[in-house]
């Protein structure tokens, strides 16, 4: 094996993953291709969607633009060559081109999955080591008990649970939304007024992903805890503190982050449905809109576009992954 | 037989059982107990818990949502369990397939895998449903569709296992066909694990339903929690008890098969990890 520098191994294992990203782009699209051919009806009045099924002139220009009279193969080549230039079709709904639709939707989308996401590794884990820590005592079973109940409770009720006790009970957080409309803000206060109204989005997301990254971390720490070179390092007269720092946190993390760069599907799909308790105005609000007039391209578009978030979360993962890594450090990898 | 006395004294996993008994005994008797249609009026909208005879209250139109949280137990515990049965076909048959017989085919398997498991299940749900019209069958068929991956992996690794023991060897050996090795051999001696976490994927396929219900692609014409969910939203500051109530049997049914399932897993087979991915 070639002995490469750090740097130089995550700037490859990039390369690769930028080329699988474009691999599993077109994948998707494929798939997109081949389900609009698998709906009932044909793929012109799927396409029109509901309303713009009923004219005629409509379906006509949409088959001469889609070509659905050649070949599935030429289709799909020229399908796919649009896909390539971000031409994600036309919305006959909203009289707009999907991908401007979608991606303008997409800032508010991330911002929501990119804050619950940070959050729920870094308060899971720090939870979870504390619960590993502290195995057996009351706080652990504690966490262990709630992280249970997280686990199994759907994030849409959990969302309408927190509007219920903070909006309408007790008035401290706004209901819905992502800011306070029809007033005159500085820049500061904006980011402060989208904030609060960040907080429970991002509560009701991040708390079951906290769960599951407790967890994990709190089984991680109690299995690190008992391995060779934590002995060792007691052997050589560490104490407590750094003997945690020093040793066991980057050990512990490892199997988290493999799992929470796994999971980054479940939390954008998640997003999805809490967009729609809080009208946030992202792709899951946009995809409930779309549901209910069946607006097909704008569904077909949020699902490639989501999926790219979701690979290139992971592409981010692996790379924290290899940062923490105790054996990408010593080049031994 | 062991195994069921030792289940017996595992205390959530047994917790989980009986929650898991009750809710279905709510499934099974919902028509007697309530003869009415979830779908009916039977008061005043809005009628707050406990008056009126409504046990957990009335919805806008002045539907029971009592009745409707023991019918949506039937739609959660079908759909739940037969999209998990989907769920594991798929995953066992392709689990197998790319354990047993390793190389290219695995490597091909295991791509389209892993594949299935980046991309965001839910989105890809909500899509199928759109596409082919919510019903108790479509939804089903999706959520299997979106859930067999771990199952496929479980499986695989099983398969890896297993297939060069001795036993494998003595059935090749005297000559016994491929598909009589796969079924009567490898697979028994694989399925505790599977069963594990078939059963923990009913409880991921219950909340999935659910969630697909609250966006609106449930079946139109069955009564479900999600649904329920989805149409209190709008009125919670009126009527808390249109959300609290469903979502309450959601958890509750949720929890339960999850310890039942982390019980089976902690009794069947103690070296397989708990942690689900």
């Amino acid at each position: 094996m070639i002995r490469l520098g750090n740097a130089a191994t995550i700037g490859l294992m990039a390369l690769s993953r930028i080329a699988q990203l474009i691999a599993v782009i077109l994948l998707i699209a494929t798939f997109n291709f081949v389900l609009v051919r698998a709906a009932p009806g044909d793929p012109a009045q799927v396409m029109a969607g509901q309303s713009g099924a009923s004219d005629p002139k409509l379906l006509e220009d949409l088959r001469k633009e889609y070509g659905l009279d050649k070949p599935y193969v030429v289709q799909l080549a020229s399908y796919l060559g649009r896909v390539v230039k971000l031409d994600l079709g036309y919305s006959y709904r909203q009289r707009r081109p999907v991908a401007d639709l979608v991606l303008e939707r997409l800032p508010a989308t991330l911002l929501l999955t990119v804050t619950a996401f940070c959050l729920a590794l870094l308060i899971g884990t720090t939870l979870g080591a504390l619960a590993g820590l502290a195995a057996g005592t009351v706080l652990d079973t504690v966490f262990t008990v709630l992280s249970l109940v997280l686990y199994a409770t759907p994030v849409f009720w959990l969302g309408l649970m927190l509007v219920l006790v903070f909006s309408v009970t007790l008035g401290w957080l706004p209901p819905f939304g992502y800011e306070t409309i029809n007033v005159k803000l500085s820049p500061i206060e904006r980011a402060l007024d989208v904030a609060k109204h960040l907080i429970m989005p991002v509560t009701s997301l991040a708390a079951i992903y906290l769960a599951i990254y407790a967890r994990l971390m709190r089984s991680s720490i109690i299995e690190v805890a008992q391995q060779d070179f934590i002995k060792t390092a007691r052997a050589k007269g560490l104490t407590g503190p750094s003997i945690v720092f020093g040793h066991m946190l980057r050990n512990a993390l490892v199997p988290v982050v493999t799992v929470a760069g796994m999971q980054a599907g479940a939390l954008v799909g998640g997003a999805v449905v809490i967009e729609t308790v809080f009208a946030w105005p992202g792709l899951g609000r946009l995809t409930f809109d779309a549901l209910l007039q069946r607006d097909y391209p704008v569904l077909l578009g949020i699902f490639l576009i989501l999926s790219i978030v979701v690979i290139v979360l992971n592409l981010l993962t692996d790379l924290i992954y290899k940062l923490i890594d105790p054996r990408m450090t010593t080049g031994a990898a | 037989m062991d195994a069921v006395r030792s289940f017996l004294r595992h205390p959530s996993g047994m917790v989980g059982l009986v929650v898991l008994l009750i809710v279905v005994i709510v499934a099974i008797v919902a028509p007697v107990a309530f003869p009415v249609s979830p779908w009916e009026m039977v008061s005043a909208p809005f009628t707050p818990p406990g008056e009126d005879g409504l046990l957990l209250g009335g919805d806008t139109l002045g539907r029971d949502v009592a009745a409707g949280v023991a019918y949506g137990a039937r739609v959660s515990l079908v759909i739940g369990i037969a999209s998990a049965m989907a769920a594991m076909v798929i995953g066992v048959t392709i689990g197998a397939i790319s354990g047993y017989f390793g190389g290219k085919v695995d490597l091909v398997l295991m791509r389209m895998t892993e594949l299935f498991q980046t991309i965001p299940a839910f989105v890809l749900a909500i899509l199928l449903v759109a596409t082919f019209n919510p019903s108790l069958l479509t939804i089903i068929l999706t959520i299997g569709a979106v859930s067999w991956p771990p199952l496929a992996r479980l499986t695989r690794a099983e398969f890896l296992r297993l297939r060069n023991r001795e036993f494998v060897e003595a059935a090749l050996c005297q000559g016994e066909g491929t598909l009589r090795i796969v079924l009567g051999h490898i697979l028994p001696n694989a399925i505790s694990p599977i069963l594990v976490v078939t059963s923990l994927t009913v409880a991921t396929a219950i909340l999935l339903e659910s969630a697909l219900s609250f966006m609106g692609l449930g079946d139109p014409n069955l009564m479900s929690w999600g649904f329920m969910i989805g149409a209190g939203r709008t009125v919670i500051r009126n009527a808390w008890w249109m959300s609290v109530f469903p979502g309450l049997a959601i958890l509750i049914t949720v929890l339960a098969i999850n310890l039942f399932g982390e019980g089976l897993s902690d009794v069947l087979n103690p070296r397989v990890s708990r942690r689900r991915s």
